[in-house]
């Protein structure tokens, strides 16, 4: 660690104060409680000094200066409210306005808008220009982005985001002086992520969104922070959401109050690709199968009908004949409580999920070398990091954020091995390319087998490059490593063991939202939560009155084939398809009586006879582990009437089944419970927990439908989970560590890992239904202009 | 592309001029406008790759300099300067008269022989001997209507030859 900065004497507005040497005048000020107003200077993001807000006067110095780039010196004396700063402030507004448009009453950013708050807290209400103000239309630059020219007070705030921050570089400055104007890479248009930080980070309206624009007003929304639904990285987000006739509708996502670990970065998916929730084809009504077509049924008819034909295959043909196939993007409580389902109420070890990255191996390897796991924090303040495989700008856009900020903002070094030139090797201290599928040869090489080198050089790395970035490794302490789902089994053990020994800290990249949970949480037929085997059902069996079946039980692959040879009678589906991402037949599940829960009609469900309507992501609460292991909590935002979330669905069916529930789920267990906390905007009277609590007299107390009890044995079970309750609530990430509670064998099945291969703009099932993930990718191929909206 | 075996050298030349590659562009721009007559889209991809710039920082610094144009100028590119003295001395009579002697808008078009375009440009520098007007890169002051119609006569001679 280098020492750390000398401090400097300062005083502001006859206040002392202290600040490290270096720091910038407009944060030390804020350290002490002084706003210096500002357009233009953006914590993260390089100095412009461009919209002259930030004038102080200094002491002994003739003119007024910038605090946004002045740092702090021995013995300044700074005063940010004298006359004459106050003086400027107010024209440097009214040069600002003399051009802008004053139609803040339709504009999105009104309410929400840092020139209108200036122009409150600074006042320059009376403008002396007479001139007519230069309009031009508004352009659609493309599906997502729109730019209201006028509006644009040129603090470049966007244009440094998209190039520094997002290493795009789409947006530019064109002209100059009073008709300088913002510019998309492709003259009349923009060819980039589209991620939206540019809109977002807009402090008035120029830029805005698809999505969103002349939708709604600030005020008019509720906001609740929560976790994204797409990939694995564990983005916060906050929804704003309104009334609508059929609950409540979502109309944004954003992370402008930097909550979680993502700050204000989300990509795409994170910001528009919420509509799918609103989408026509979402199944909102349970549907039985009867003569070959679906039919609307009512919730109490479906559960009945699901709760009597389990009960009926369990006695007649036992409960092997049935198989549970859960999901990657359900809560960790919602796994649980599944594979509790499976295990103690229908009596199986039949159940799996989707695997996109062989995270049993990952858990062996960690606890046979005592190694720990990387949060996604770590990647932004590690020394140096490790990529081998995998494509962060595509499949983990935070992922990448982090990489890139790390380099731009600490110069760690960053080290890659990938089989394509991937966008971060623009970041890269080493960019070594090797043969596609060689991943597990270098780890060959990395571990001291020489000979591997020869299979891995072509044209973009050589025997030398190899052996100098095995060194450069070596040589690297506190090492963050990460790998994609191309190293599976023993490969993983020998990248732990290459590394552990200088402290490295590891992330095993998994797909979906919650990949990592699914696993966690054991979904697996040879596996209980927290990888345990079934050697140590003991802990579990005590905790849940009930004995784990003793048969290890079916993998989904083997599920499809008992279905084909007629042995297995029932199939569960909860939100996964795997008929589509193990291409497997669905004619097979003709024979078994097959359930599916899920928003839309996928591949798996038209083979089903039952259908459940179900909510997604941000339509609940409870938590997610993000595929670093940083665990989340989500927070009920959007609600769509009649369709209702997985626990509470699973809850139901055992109820039906005659299971008593306090068995399953600890409800009034222990201390710890959700008050409402975990509830946002439903809580009170469209808040389904006090619905069912008041229907029963048992409001003080909890509700079966609470997954924070569920929370609760989680973390007395699962070591690595028991973190702070208090943090999760408050909103706060908390990094879980992979502990083993015994160091039996874990198996590992890295045949049965299908990566999902999703892209920067797809996303599984609800990607699909997503129309601004469609209208980018519709506007990539064909280069014609999209409307998202 | 290529440009020229001469610009080729030139450009090979200037590179080692400078301690940052970036700082070639703008003299670059302005060569290669000279032989080009203006700067293509098909040469701002090239000078961008060249210079490991974006093409759009490229179009940000033509678009800075009103002497770096993104559209064809005629032969003769005549410049009348419309700033303080030559404005006080009957520059925009000057620039009026060139125009509709030529027959083209000012700042855009070119006349219809191609041998002519009209800028209003900013302080060319001559005040002293306003009002003044540039062609291309000569110099041509203290004008007035009827040296105005010699001079782009002769302009028009030349283009003949």
């Amino acid at each position: 660690m280098a020492d750390a900065p000398k401090l400097v004497n300062i005083t502001v507005n006859g206040k002392k104060t202290t600040a490290p040497a270096g720091t910038l005048l407009i944060e030390a000020c804020k350290q002490i409680g002084i706003e210096v107003p500002s357009f233009c200077y953006y914590p993260g993001l390089s100095l412009q000094g461009a919209c002259r807000m930030c004038l102080v006067e200094i002491e002994k110095m003739p003119k007024l200066q910038t605090a946004c780039t002045t740092p702090v010196a021995e013995g300044m004396v700074v005063n940010t409210e004298s006359e004459k700063v106050v003086q400027s402030r107010k024209a440097m507004l009214e040069i600002v306005l003399a051009n802008h448009p004053l139609d803040c009453p339709v504009c999105d950013a009104g309410g929400e808008c840092e020139l209108q708050d200036m122009t409150y807290t600074y006042g320059a209400a009376e403008s002396k220009f007479i001139d007519i103000k230069s309009h031009r239309d508004e352009q659609q630059w493309s599906p997502v982005v729109f730019f209201d020219r006028p509006r644009c007070i040129l603090c470049y705030r966007c244009v440094r985001v998209c190039g520094e921050g997002m290493d795009v570089w789409a947006l530019g400055v064109q002209n100059r002086g009073q008709g300088s104007v913002i510019a998309p890479n492709k003259q009349d248009h923009l060819e980039c992520e589209e991620c939206g930080m540019c809109i977002d980070i807009c402090p008035v309206g120029a830029l805005t969104s698809g999505s969103y624009r002349y939708k709604t007003r600030p005020w008019e929304m509720n906001h609740v922070g929560t976790v994204c639904t797409h990939c694995g990285d564990g983005c916060l987000t906050t929804v704003g959401v309104r009334r609508s006739d059929t609950g409540m509708e979502i109309v944004r996502c954003d992370n402008r109050d930097k909550s979680g670990i993502n700050g204000d970065f989300l990509c795409v998916k994170g910001r528009y690709a919420f509509d799918f929730a609103a989408n026509q084809e979402r199944i909102t009504q349970p549907l039985i199968k009867r003569d070959g077509k679906f039919v609307p049924a009512t919730w109490t008819q479906a559960i009945e009908l699901v709760a009597d034909k389990f009960k009926q295959v369990v006695q007649k043909d036992g409960p092997q004949a049935i198989g549970v196939i859960g999901s990657n993007r359900t809560t960790n409580e919602e796994n649980y409580l599944l594979q509790k389902f499976a295990r103690l109420v229908l009596g199986t070890n039949n159940i799996d999920h989707h695997r996109t990255a062989d995270f049993p191996a990952f858990a062996k390897a960690i606890s046979e070398n005592k190694a720990r796991t990387a949060s996604m924090r770590d990647v932004f303040e590690a020394p140096a990091v490790l990529l081998i495989g995998n494509d962060p700008t595509e499949q983990h856009p935070l992922l990448a954020w982090q990489i890139r900020n790390n380099v731009r903002l600490h110069r760690s070094k960053f080290y890659i091995v990938n089989s394509q030139a991937i966008k971060l090797r623009r970041q890269a201290t080493q960019f070594v390319q090797i043969p596609t599928g060689a991943e597990a040869r270098f780890v060959d090489f990395l571990s001291g087998n020489d000979a591997a080198a020869g299979t891995l050089t072509q044209a973009g790395a050589s025997n030398e490059n190899l052996s100098q970035l095995r060194d450069a490794l070596k040589g690297e302490q506190n090492l963050v490593v990460i790998f994609g789902s191309e190293l599976r089994g023993a490969d993983i053990s020998a990248l732990v063991k290459f590394a552990a020994p200088q402290n490295a800290k590891f992330i095993c990249l998994g797909d979906y939202a919650n990949s990592r949970g699914a696993a966690d949480m054991g979904l697996f037929p040879d596996l209980l939560p927290g990888y345990a085997t079934f050697a140590g059902a003991a802990r579990y069996q005590q905790e849940w009155g009930a004995d784990v079946p003793a048969l290890v039980g079916m993998d989904l692959k083997q599920m499809f084939g008992a279905a084909r040879d007629g042995k297995l009678k029932a199939l569960y589906v909860v939100g996964s398809n795997p008929v589509s991402r193990y291409a497997l037949d669905p004619f097979v599940l003709q024979a078994p009586f097959v359930v599916v829960q899920d928003m839309f009609m996928t591949e798996t469900a038209i083979a089903a006879d039952v259908i459940l309507p179900a909510a997604f992501a941000y339509e609940k609460s409870g938590t997610f582990t993000s595929t670093c292991g940083d665990l989340q909590m989500l927070r009920k935002a959007g609600d769509v009437v009649s369709v209702k979330s997985d626990f509470e669905i699973v809850v139901r069916i055992a109820e039906k089944m005659g299971y008593d529930v306090r068995k399953l789920v600890p409800f009034g267990k222990g201390l710890r419970a959700d008050m409402g906390q975990s509830r946002g905007a439903q809580s009170g009277e469209a808040d389904r927990h006090s619905v069912w609590l008041q229907a029963r007299g048992l409001e003080p107390k909890v509700s079966p439908f609470d997954p924070l009890a569920t929370l609760d044995e989680i973390q007395r079970l699962i070591p690595g989970y028991d973190v702070s309750q208090i943090n999760l609530v408050s909103g706060n990430d908390e990094h879980t560590q992979l502990v083993q509670i015994q160091n039996a064998s874990i198996p590992s099945h890295p045949e049965l890992v299908v990566p999902s291969n999703d892209t920067l703009f797809t996303s599984g099932t609800l990607g699909r239904y997503s129309t601004v993930l469609n209208s980018v990718m519709e506007r990539r191929a064909t280069g014609k202009e999209v409307a998202a909206d | 592309m290529n440009f020229s075996d001469q610009l080729e050298a030139r450009f090979a030349d200037m590179l080692g001029h400078y301690p940052t590659k970036r700082s070639v562009l703008v003299p670059f721009l302005l060569y290669t406008q000279d032989e080009l007559g203006y700067l293509t889209d098909e040469a701002i991809e090239e000078i961008a790759q060249r210079l490991d710039l974006t093409a759009l920082e490229v179009r940000n610094v033509i678009s800075y300099y009103s002497m770096l144009r993104t559209r064809p100028a005629g032969k003769y590119n005549v410049q009348v300067c419309t700033n303080i003295c030559c404005l006080l001395r009957g520059g925009e009579e000057i620039l009026e008269h060139a125009r509709k002697k030529l027959g083209v808008a000012v700042n855009k078009g070119i006349s219809e022989d191609g041998v002519f375009s009209v800028e209003e440009v900013e302080c060319i520098g001559a005040c002293s001997w306003a009002p003044a007007m540039q062609v291309n890169y000569d110099f041509h002051e203290n004008l007035t209507e009827a040296k105005v119609d010699e001079i782009l006569e002769s302009y028009r001679k030349k283009a003949q030859q």
